[in-house]
């Protein structure tokens, strides 16, 4: 009788079942790729904000201290975004008419916050507290970035927790010395291990991983 | 070759696992006509209707469930885990059968496994379907099953392995892997001669797809008997180690009346008799509406009941064995927990249980009553029932009371637990009904084989 | 019950309907029909009729959520797996930033808080200016730090949604500016002498609040100030009147006392004063050495309280005959006025008196005889005769003057206000707080009298029973929304200071209401106090300065306690007057059955009907949630044929109400206990609805306890959210004797007498039970470290859930609902454990509470599949609710149940005002995911990190625990058990230690110390 299946079935058939292998394979590899891609983390996609700050200019021409600005980043967990306040005790002297800075005098005129879009976002089950890792030798730039080369700021990392566990589990690889904590053009060090694990044993630094420290 | 004649034979022991007068056409024309008969019949149009509307049902149930949480069962503090888990291991354990007589029965060469291995086997995988939703209906979180599955994620966390939970989730998928192959590869011959005889030119394709080129070469002849003999190998194992791993998510917790040393062999006890049950419950009326009593004889029925006797004992002796190191052991809490089966609010359940687990099955002792079909279907469904407690016992009764009786509480099911239950009965049945519509429910193949052999006995005599 | 379990999909719908067009209908009804409802029968009618009972069964808080729980689990996705792309957040800086507020660093400020007038002084911490959670303030003699439920769950009124937001006029939505105006017109229109003005408030004492009073009455000399207080002291300042001629204030000094005698007296739990003196009592039962000295405590009382609970001796007697008993043992110390012809009560044996009395004899000026608010004055009146003659005046208790500036015996001012309404010569009534139309006596005919008067303005928390019947409704500021003073339980004044600036445009605090009816309309209410203070005090300018502040920092006034008086107590009260005998001598008719009326555990009189926490938080000893019950001894159920959940007619002297029916071991016979507060008709969502209205058949002449009550089956059944003793309910207490009896077998409450302990130490360690090391299949933890661990001392516990609310606040645990409960589904992380032994008839009662273990083999660890329950170093057992997908694997591996599962959807996110009330430092749970006590790990995080950018060690006690920082007994104590310094590490050294369970190896972090009863030795029962 007629044959059913036309003779190249057979090399179909074959492909497909050795094919399956590698079909779940990329599929696996391809979500691998989404899960690190910028369009899904947004790591160095800078948001559009109602005023567009530079921190390239503040921090890094200007040289001013992060703390002037984020003034409770080494008393509480949260750094603190300054008040419209702060931005107006220099620009109420300079720049006083550009017209780019006309929310920031806005806000204070009739005394509306400014809403800036978040660009490092934690879950809310995530319980990050900045003093204290600031009072322990991790700067600012080593999670935040080259601050001072951003014209616009944008995330540095991917803020997973296998990015935080990565410093979790070994955080001679960052740690720097308190001094230079706040410094936005620190150089990592060529003798970084060595220099990491003497500074560990200083500051007395834990190496926490238990879920409780950050998650509750 | 008249049904009757196997009434004649007044010791089922004798009689033979085909009846005579077979040839290899009138086998495969039997087998292949159920599914390439023209026309529907009204009797699997009614029943398949009914368990389609169960399967409904169970829809409507899981939605809910999604919708709301797992909240609208009885659940509660203390007894968190309640029909979910009772149906996962019932069903679990009915699959077990299948994979007996299909794996280690072949194994040891018997005969009479081979016109009830085929739709055993579908019982099994369509058991195990079923059992396999429970694990995951019942997490609070169900769109996260996937954290038990150790993959390379961005948390860098992995399962904790030291939980019975994940070893289930191996156990499990690599059972119902195993059965699916071993049902498919057996049918492969059979799906060709279906091919062959066909004339409808869709099924044909289908069949055609379905049996991956065979024809029937030497060739073909021995790797199909190898794959058999090595999935066989595969499969001999698993019969033993699932039930044992689903024993452990018991066995494991400090919950009395959980925690038991005993637990592995007689849960796999267990399993075999319900299996074996199911299978009773299931081949009974389908002989006798497909008229298969000439392919599935007395005989089998009579080794089946046989089977059901020894596990049924063995289960027995389980319990037993529970009562007595719980006094043994001079545990006040084990003591307790038995006490509250005998005689606390669920006394009935476990009374219940042990009349159809251990009392009604001692007939099957009695010949006569193995002969009888209507007994033997009525004994199966009562085990069914009696295994089906036996997991409700297990699981709500050793959790209502455990060790802070401040804590006691008592489980009461909900209309949707029910739904959720009868729901997946209703699948099975919808998956077995499309099955001996569509594809051959006793293996063509090898009941031919027994032709030549059945046809020389009967000339002897 | 499967029924019951689907009920609430059910119920919601007609119930939100049936909700929602009620509050239509007698918004428009409300004007049509004055004349009818006018009427008192009609007016009955009217309450009866248009709210069914059953309309309210359950609770709507729920309901509200079963709505949205569909787009609600879609956020739970979104929110909680670890998978889905964040939604971009804004963040909004402020413009000017205000001071010494650091974002993210928690802020602490005193204030007090008054129940009834009598103030417990608070710290309230704030974030971000968000009052989210009550602790007691050290300074305050009232609380020595404690606090009580009414105090921990006060925060969440304040965001109560269906708290009034507007001023409401005519049933409409005015506001300030017109009220203002018709304050003004309607002085326009008074009399010059202002006859027809009268002020109702409840009991004020606050010195600044009475001056402004006072003030406003100086302009209209012939207006009126009612005062009353349905849980009021009357009876203390009756007494007094009796024993003294005056009114007096008692003060007691249970940590001096050797030997107590609770006359019916619910020291423990309600009261003025009753956090301190929970401290000052379990002081006297801290035992560090066999040698210790315990207090002895005798309690006489007909339904079993906290009190009963902690008693050496306790005899249920029906209310009535309590003064019989009283008598009694007055005339063994030897008041002469005492009558011992008195009839006592059949419970109380001749000698057991005398043995009492002998007791107390022999500590002279170490003993303590004190009467319950709810006993008549002459009881009072005996309480303080005795205490004179056994010498204790001066050592364990001292008189001063009243608390409140203007004393008055609240019932009889009410009834005269009723009869000047019913008589027409009230044209104005102006109402500060309170609800009288709900709680005033049911003769008084309160409602119907009240719409004789012309002008009726009321001003409280919610638009309720009382302010749907005025023209003028103001919103009351809450405590936290405003400034003010009240007095202590000895006189010592504490300032409200505000956290918060009023949550609702409406509200207003009586300061401003007055304040438009005397000189100064506009006034803030900061203003006035300061100003007032500023007036009395010697300090001036820069010194009263400095006062202020201090006084604001510290939360008290220095050196404002009222000195101690002598006064000296009169023999001849010994006929009792007339109006309160009634309750009094009905012992010759025991037979009969008595009512009595009781404030209840949780929502006091009804004011927190509304609060979710109080609603759900199980009753002392009954473990009743979400209802008030007809509470009767098991013999008396017997006898009447009834049993729990029996749905019963209560009828007295011609009124009427309907209760379900609760068995209660150890309650008096032939004797019904109602409680009051419930049965709300107007009290909002959570509040309107449960439970049963005592106030129907509660009259002036026996307000607390009365005969000749009738029951009458319904033929209807009741159904009742308890959380343990499930046992009571179905079978008549005889399995709930075997769950008590189980505990003990299990030796989870270890208990002993005195002698006892002294013979043996260590009476309560089973050697035996200690597992051989080694045992775990898997390598134990070392905890270099710090180790976490707890001890909870049973001798202290008096199991007023101070610690359970405290919890819930603390750690934003959700409210479930009447339902939820029956399904065995309530979250509380910390529950009050109590069994009983015993007959059923006077059983001793045992607390134990029980939050989790953290056990350093957990069970609960190993067998979740995802890791969502680990082990810290620190020797936590952590709860990830993030990882958690709910296989509840972990609750049944839990010997100690102390694991609590979201069934459902039970947090609340759709209501906005809640979200203030919430911890920021704990994740709100969402549905499917397990949760559990975690010992406050974000505190002892928050305290890690301090002390490490320290550079520093935590010093112990410098984490304290929510359910610890609560513990008005100091039952609870935490800390670091690798210090053998710290405090907890000296108790769980003590003999009294043991662990729950120990043998299973689960080596708890939690252990217990073991109760020590004191009998006395000479009573053999």
């Amino acid at each position: 009788m007629s044959q059913i299946f036309h003779h190249s079935t057979n090399v179909l058939s074959r492909l497909s079942i050795y094919g399956g292998v590698f079909i779940v394979a990329l599929l696996g590899a391809a979500l691998y790729g989404i899960e690190l891609s910028p369009w899904y983390t947004d790591v160095h996609v800078s948001r559009e904000q109602p005023v567009p700050f530079s921190h390239k200019h503040h921090a890094g021409e200007l040289g001013i201290d992060c703390r002037y600005c984020h003034t409770s980043v080494e008393k509480s967990s949260f750094a603190g975004v300054p008040p419209t306040q702060t931005c107006m005790t220099c620009h109420s002297q300079i720049w006083t008419n550009s017209s780019m800075l006309e929310p920031v005098r806005a806000s204070y005129r009739d005394d509306k916050s400014i809403s800036w879009t978040r660009v490092n976002a934690l879950p809310d089950f995530v319980y990050f507290d900045h003093s204290i890792h600031v009072s322990k030798g991790i700067g600012c730039t080593t999670c935040h970035g080259q601050i001072a080369e951003m014209p616009l700021t944008y995330r540095a990392g991917t803020l997973y927790m296998s990015w935080c566990l990565d410093c979790h589990r070994q955080p001679e690889k960052y740690v720097r010395p308190k001094s230079q904590v706040f410094n936005p053009n620190y150089e990592v060090p060529a003798n970084q291990e060595q220099l990491g694990r003497e500074l560990v044993k200083e500051y007395k630094i834990q190496s926490l991983q238990n879920c409780s420290v950050c998650h509750r | 070759m008249d049904p009757e004649s196997s009434q004649n034979i007044n010791d089922a022991r004798e009689a033979p696992v085909l009846e005579p007068g077979h040839t290899l056409a009138t086998v495969t024309d039997k087998i292949s006509s159920i599914v390439l008969g023209r026309g529907t019949s009204k009797g699997w149009m009614f029943g398949f209707g009914i368990s389609f509307a169960l399967l409904m049902l169970f829809n409507v149930a899981v939605t809910y469930l999604l919708v709301k949480g797992v909240g609208i069962w009885g659940i509660r503090i203390p007894i968190a885990w309640g029909f979910a888990i009772v149906n996962f291991v019932w069903w679990i354990g009915i699959g077990h059968a299948g994979t007996l007589i299909s794996a280690i029965l072949l194994l040891l060469h018997q005969k009479w496994r081979t016109s009830i291995n085929r739709f055993a086997e579908a019982m099994t995988i369509f058991a195990v379907a079923c059992a396999g939703m429970f694990p995951l209906l019942h997490m609070g979180r169900p769109w996260l099953f996937y954290y038990l599955m150790p993959y390379p994620n961005a948390m860098w966390m992995w399962p904790q392995f030291r939980s019975p939970l994940v070893w289930d989730v191996f156990a499990v998928s690599t059972y119902a892997t195993v059965s699916l192959l071993f049902w498919f590869v057996g049918m492969i011959p059979d799906l060709a001669t279906l091919r062959d005889r066909t004339k409808n030119r869709a099924a044909q394709v289908i069949y055609g797809f379905l049996a991956m080129g065979w024809r029937g070469s030497a060739v073909h002849w021995s790797r199909y008997e190898t794959a058999s003999l090595l999935l066989a190998g595969l499969a001999t194992p698993l019969v033993v180690s699932v039930h044992t791993v689903v024993s452990f998510d018991f066995s494991v917790a400090i919950v009395p009346g959980w925690h038991s040393t005993i637990f592995p062999p007689y849960f796999v006890a267990g399993a075999i008799y319900s299996g074996f049950a199911m299978v009773i419950t299931l081949a009974i009326p389908i002989r006798k509406f497909y008229h298969l009593e000439d392919l599935v004889t007395m005989r089998h029925l009579d080794n089946m009941a046989k089977v059901m006797l020894a596990t049924g004992v063995i289960v027995a002796y389980g319990y037993m064995m529970e009562t007595f190191v719980a006094f043994y052991s001079g545990n006040q809490f084990d003591r307790y927990m038995i006490m509250n089966r005998m005689t606390g609010p669920y006394a009935w359940v476990y009374w219940l249980l042990i009349t159809c687990n251990i009392v009604i099955p001692q007939v099957l002792w009695s010949r006569k009553v193995r002969n009888s079909v209507p007994m033997l279907f009525i004994v199966a469904l009562v085990v069914n029932v009696g295994m089906w407690l036996e997991r409700f016992v297990i699981v709500v009764v050793s959790l209502h009371r455990d060790y802070v009786p401040s804590a006691w509480g008592n489980y009461i099911p909900t209309r949707w637990d029910w739904a959720t239950y009868v729901g997946t009965i209703g699948l099975f049945l919808t998956l077995f009904y499309l099955f001996i519509r569509f594809l051959p429910m006793i293996s063509i193949v090898e009941m031919r084989s027994l032709v030549e052999e059945t046809n020389e006995e009967s000339r002897n005599k | 019950m499967s029924s019951n379990s689907n009920t609430p999909e059910r119920k919601s719908i007609d119930l939100a309907a049936a909700g929602a067009n009620l509050a239509q209908r007698d918004r428009k009804r409300f004007w049509q029909s004055l004349e009818e409802l006018s009427d008192t029968k009609k007016y009955r009618e009217f309450l009866e009729h248009e709210f069914p009972h059953d309309t309210a069964k359950n609770p709507e808080g729920i309901d509200r959520r079963d709505v949205l729980k569909l787009a609600a689990a879609s956020a739970a996705l979104a929110g909680l797996s670890a998978c889905t792309k964040l939604p971009t957040e804004k963040i909004v800086p402020y413009v000017k930033p205000p001071e010494e507020i650091i974002p993210g660093r928690p802020l602490f400020y005193a204030t007090s808080m008054q129940l009834a007038g009598v103030a417990t002084g608070l710290l309230v911490e704030s974030n971000m200016g968000r009052p989210t959670k009550i602790e007691g303030n050290p300074e305050h003699p009232g609380s020595l730090g404690g606090t009580d439920v009414f105090a921990q769950a006060s925060v969440l009124t304040l965001y109560d949604p269906d708290r009034s937001q507007t001023v409401i006029h005519e049933g409409r939505i005015g506001d300030w500016d017109s009220f203002a105006v018709a304050i003004s017109n309607m002085r326009g229109q008074q009399s010059p002498k202002g006859a027809g003005l009268r002020i109702l408030t409840e009991t004020v004492t606050s010195p600044s609040l009475a001056a402004q009073i006072n003030a406003a009455l100086k302009q209209f000399p012939e207006a009126k100030w009612h005062q009353y207080e349905q849980c009021g002291r009357d009876n203390v300042r009756e007494g007094a009147r009796l024993a003294f001629g005056k009114p007096v204030n008692p003060v007691y000094k249970f940590d001096k006392a050797d030997v107590i005698v609770s006359l019916d007296a619910d020291f423990l739990t309600c009261g003025a004063g009753h956090v301190r003196y929970t401290r000052d009592f379990s002081s006297r039962r801290a035992l560090d050495a066999p040698s210790a000295n315990p207090n002895r405590l005798y309690v006489v009382e007909s339904m079993p309280t906290s009190t009963g609970a902690m008693a050496d001796h306790r005899k249920p007697v029906r209310a009535g005959e309590i003064g019989g008993f009283a008598q009694r043992l007055a005339a063994e110390v030897g008041v002469a006025s005492a009558n011992s012809g008195e009839p006592n009560s059949q419970n109380i044996s001749a000698d057991w008196t005398r043995e009492v009395a002998k007791d107390l004899q022999q500590h002279r000026g170490s003993s303590l005889v004190i009467a319950g608010e709810e006993q008549p004055a002459y009881v009072h009146a005996l309480a303080y005769a005795m205490n004179a003659s056994l010498g204790n005046v001066g050592k364990t208790v001292y008189y001063t003057d009243p608390l409140e500036t203007n004393p008055t015996d609240g019932m009889e001012s009410l009834r005269d206000l009723a009869n000047d309404m019913k008589a027409g010569k009230v044209e104005v009534l102006l109402m500060l707080g309170g609800n009288p139309v709900y709680d005033a006596p049911v003769d008084f005919d309160f409602g119907p009298a009240l719409l004789n008067v012309k002008l009726r303005i009321h001003s409280g928390l919610y638009y309720d029973e009382t302010g749907e019947l005025c023209h003028w409704h103001v919103p009351a500021t809450h405590y936290l929304e405003s400034w003010g003073d009240a007095r202590a339980y000895n006189g010592t004044v504490g300032i409200i200071q505000p956290l918060i600036a009023p949550l609702y445009q409406g509200c207003h605090s009586p300061y401003e209401i007055l304040g438009l009816l005397g000189n100064d309309p506009g006034k803030s209410n900061h203003n006035v106090v300061r100003d007032y203070w500023a007036g009395q005090r010697p300090e001036k300018d820069k010194a009263f300065e400095d006062f202020w502040e201090r006084s604001l920092h510290d939360g008290v006034m220095a050196g404002t306690a009222l000195p101690a008086i002598n006064v000296a107590a009169r023999s001849d009260f010994s006929k009792p007057p007339t109006a309160q005998t009634s309750s009094a001598n009905t012992s010759a008719a025991s037979s009969d059955l008595e009512i009595s009326f009781r404030p209840d555990p949780s929502i006091f009189d009804g004011r927190f009907a509304n609060n979710g926490w109080l609603q759900e938080t199980p009753k002392p000893n009954t473990r009743l949630t979400w209802d008030n019950a007809a509470m009767v001894s098991p013999a008396t159920a017997q006898h009447l044929n009834i049993t729990t959940g029996t749905y019963v007619k209560l009828q007295l002297n011609g009124h009427e109400t309907k209760a379900g029916v609760m068995i209660v071991p150890g309650h008096a016979d032939s004797s019904v206990t109602l409680h009051l507060g419930y049965g709300r008709r107007r009290a909002g969502k959570v509040g309107t609805g449960p439970g049963f209205n005592a106030n129907f058949i509660r009259t002036s002449t026996t307000p607390w306890a009365a005969t000749g009550l009738r029951i009458e089956k319904t033929g209807e059944e009741y159904y009742f959210a308890v959380t343990q003793h499930q046992y009571i309910i179905d079978h008549q207490g005889h399995t709930s004797e075997e769950e008590s009896t189980a505990a003990f077998h299990r030796d989870l409450i270890q208990v002993a007498t005195l002698e006892e302990f002294r013979a043996n130490p260590r009476f309560a360690q089973d050697p035996q039970e200690e597992p051989t090391p080694g045992l775990s299949l898997y390598p134990g933890f070392k905890y270099d470290g710090y180790a976490w661990g707890m001890s909870i001392d049973l001798n202290k516990c008096v199991g007023c859930n101070a610690c359970v609310v405290a919890c819930q606040s603390e750690n934003n645990i959700a409210v479930v609902g009447k339902e939820q409960v029956m399904l065995g589904r309530a979250m509380h992380w910390i529950r009050v454990d109590t069994y009983f032994r015993g007959g059923l008839e006077n059983p001793e009662m045992y607390y134990e509470p029980m939050p989790c273990m953290q056990c350093e083999n957990a069970p609960c660890e190993v067998v979740c599949p995802v890791g969502a329950t680990t082990h810290s170093p620190e020797g936590l057992n952590e709860m990830t609710y993030n990882r958690c997908v709910g296989t509840r694997y972990c609750s049944n591996n839990c010997p100690y149940k102390v694991r609590r599962f979201n069934f459902l959807l039970f947090s609340d996110w759709q209501t906005p005002s809640l979200y203030g009330v919430r911890n920021p430092n704990v994740t709100v749970r969402s549905r499917g995911v397990m949760e559990k006590c975690t010992y406050c790990v974000q505190r002892i995080n928050a305290a890690k990190i301090h002390s490490e950018e320290a550079n520093q060690t935590i010093k112990d006690g410098e984490i304290v625990t929510a359910c610890q920082g609560a513990c008005p007994a100091d039952a609870i104590v935490f800390g670091n058990i690798n210090d053998p310094n710290s405090r907890v590490s000296k108790l769980k050294a003590q003999s009294r230690n043991y662990r729950l369970l120990a043998e299973l190896n689960t080596k708890p972090r939690t252990s217990y110390l073991a109760r020590v009863r004191n009998p006395n030795p000479e009573i053999h029962e």
